[in-house]
């Protein structure tokens, strides 16, 4: 897998200069920034803080990014930093009862459930500001402009790029530092994990303020991508079940499990929208939703997860074969 | 070192412990003795901070720790072990180990120090094998020594060992004891111990304390602890008279 690793580099170094339609290139922008946010969930989703919340992270992140910018002026370049700093107050108002509760499991999910929910009615409420259900277009400054963070599909590739690399960066840094493992250890056991000196709190609220920001910023990219931001799409429950569907499907204990996650998604999204147009709206998520359920009950290790799985068995399998032969 | 007055902790209308008071003096071994429910493993939970009591002091090297949340107990140099192991499945042996001597200092070393750290301990308490197999393949007295390898790695001034030989055979008993008397004499390490096995514990402490009904019924050294008329009749029951 190590060698892979340079081939997948020059590999994403290529299609912005190969002969693909703009179409295409728009599909890999969103599916690298959607594995961003992916990747952001797996963060604490992989240590049993399973959130249906990241809609609001994701929403928070976009919203208040694009509402600077429409009625103050402000650069999302400032806007950005604000809209993360607001979802991670969000997070710890959240997450601190959360852990100190110790709301877990099912209840947890509700709890996040419930915050996404909250965010989402709230911009279909605040509609003189939000535009409510119809959405919102951040004011556009064509063609490209460094200050609006608004660019061609060519730039935002490699912006695209570079935060779907950051995003790896973290999830590994996170995957081999100690707090992986108190998290791992808290997973199973808090009342063991606090008696050998992990602070519960503190390191639940660590991964969930990393994860919400890193959503957040995610978010607002998103929403400065596309041009056209809708609380359905951006903040709602749908977006939730969106990323821990494509988490899962993928494999959220492999790094590349939230990208592969991200390709099946965006591209089944694109499938069942050229499919079905406007005559059966809904479709999309039901299929997901039953993809879901398939994938929990056969592959709760993801495709990634699998893959892996089955290269270690094999190795396993070729390292015996010698001390028997 | 460990100072405890008027301990006391309610469940609604049941009261588990009741005014309880002791002192454990450095490098001591005080065994806690009593019938099941008498408040000993209530006791161990107070003194950790994983409960919290309804009134009392809990004073350790000076410091009130009453309430506490758990971690910080043990930053303070405050260790336990559990009467029914609880290993962290989803690590290897030695990452039990090791996330025990990393957090156990508040994250103030570094990760190969901590990995160090929980070696040395998984070679004290005498744990062999691969440290990076899982903890599914350990018997009951490989989890009991993980127990203690966990709490002896975040490098305690105090451990409360908790029924530390159940489970285990008699060899095994006379090797646990060894250990944790090599743990107060190598290591100066203060210990309250919660034994049931009367024989081996009362070889190894310097006092014993009895509990009963949450109540402490006795206290004094061990020779005459076992003859206090109480002691027999709530406890230790006739055979062990005039032992």
């Amino acid at each position: 897998m190590k060698a892979g690793w340079p081939l997948l580099g020059a590999a994403l170094l290529l299609p912005p200069f190969l002969p693909i339609s703009d179409y295409t290139l728009h599909i890999i922008i969103l599916v690298l920034l959607w594995a961003f946010v992916y990747t952001s969930w797996t963060i604490m989703g992989r240590f049993g803080l399973v959130s249906l919340g990241h809609g609001a992270f994701l929403g928070l992140g976009t919203y208040v990014t694009a509402l600077l910018w429409n009625h103050y002026g402000l650069t999302p370049w400032a806007g950005i930093p604000l809209g993360v700093v607001v979802a991670v107050a969000v997070a710890l108002v959240i997450g601190y009862p959360c852990s100190r509760l110790k709301v877990v499991g099912h209840y947890f999910a509700l709890v996040t459930l419930a915050l996404t929910e909250v965010v989402r009615l709230s911009i279909v409420a605040w509609r003189d500001v939000t535009g409510g259900s119809l959405g919102m277009t951040p004011n556009a400054v064509p063609p490209e402009s460094i200050v609006a963070l608004q660019f061609t599909k060519f730039t935002w590739y490699w912006v695209a790029l570079g935060v779907w690399a950051l995003g790896l960066v973290v999830w590994h840094r996170v995957d081999r530092s100690m707090t992986r493992s108190a998290m791992d250890a808290i997973a199973d056991d808090e009342t063991a994990a606090a008696a050998v000196g992990i602070n519960v709190t503190l390191q639940k609220l660590l991964v969930t303020t990393v994860s919400a920001a890193l959503t957040a910023f995610g978010g607002a990219l998103i929403g400065q991508y596309q041009m056209y931001i809708n609380p359905d799409t951006m903040a709602g429950v749908g977006v939730s079940l969106q990323i821990v569907f494509a988490a899962i499907s993928g494999g959220m204990y492999v790094i590349l499990g939230p990208t592969v996650g991200a390709i099946l998604t965006i591209v089944l999204q694109e499938f069942l929208r050229v499919l079905f147009g406007t005559r059966c709206i809904g479709a999309a998520a039901t299929i997901y939703g039953i993809m879901l359920i398939v994938f929990i009950i056969f592959m709760p290790a993801g495709i990634c997860g699998v893959i892996v799985a089955r290269m270690r068995k094999r190795r396993a399998v070729a390292a015996a074969a010698p001390a028997a032969g | 070192m460990l100072q405890v007055d008027g301990l006391t902790k309610a469940f609604g209308g049941f009261v588990a412990v009741n005014q309880v008071s002791f002192a454990v003096a450095p490098a001591e071994i005080l065994g806690l003795i009593g019938p099941n429910g008498s408040g000993k493993s209530t006791i161990f939970n107070l003194v950790s901070g994983t409960l919290s009591p309804t009134a009392g002091s809990i004073r350790f090297e000076g410091q009130e720790i009453a309430g506490r949340p758990a971690s910080e107990i043990v930053h303070r140099g405050l260790a336990r072990t559990f009467q029914i192991p609880r290993p962290f499945r989803k690590l290897p042996i030695l990452e039990n180990v090791a996330v025990a001597a990393y957090f156990g200092r508040n994250g103030r070393i570094d990760r190969g120090t901590a990995v160090e750290r929980a070696r040395a301990a998984l070679a004290l308490v005498g744990l062999p094998g691969d440290p990076d197999a899982r903890t599914d393949g350990l018997g009951a007295a490989g989890l009991k020594k993980l127990e203690l390898a966990r709490a002896l790695a975040t490098q305690p001034r105090l451990l409360l060992a908790d029924e530390s030989l159940g489970g285990l055979d008699h060899g095994e008993m006379q090797q646990a004891a060894e250990m944790l008397r090599r743990v107060r004499g190598e290591m100066g390490i203060t210990i309250v111990w919660v034994e049931h096995i009367m024989g081996v514990l009362m070889k190894v402490v310097d006092r014993v304390m009895v509990l009963h009904h949450g109540e402490t019924v006795a206290e004094g050294l061990p020779a005459d602890v076992v003859r206090d008329p109480r002691v027999i009749e709530v406890y230790l029951g006739r055979g062990h008279a005039g032992a």
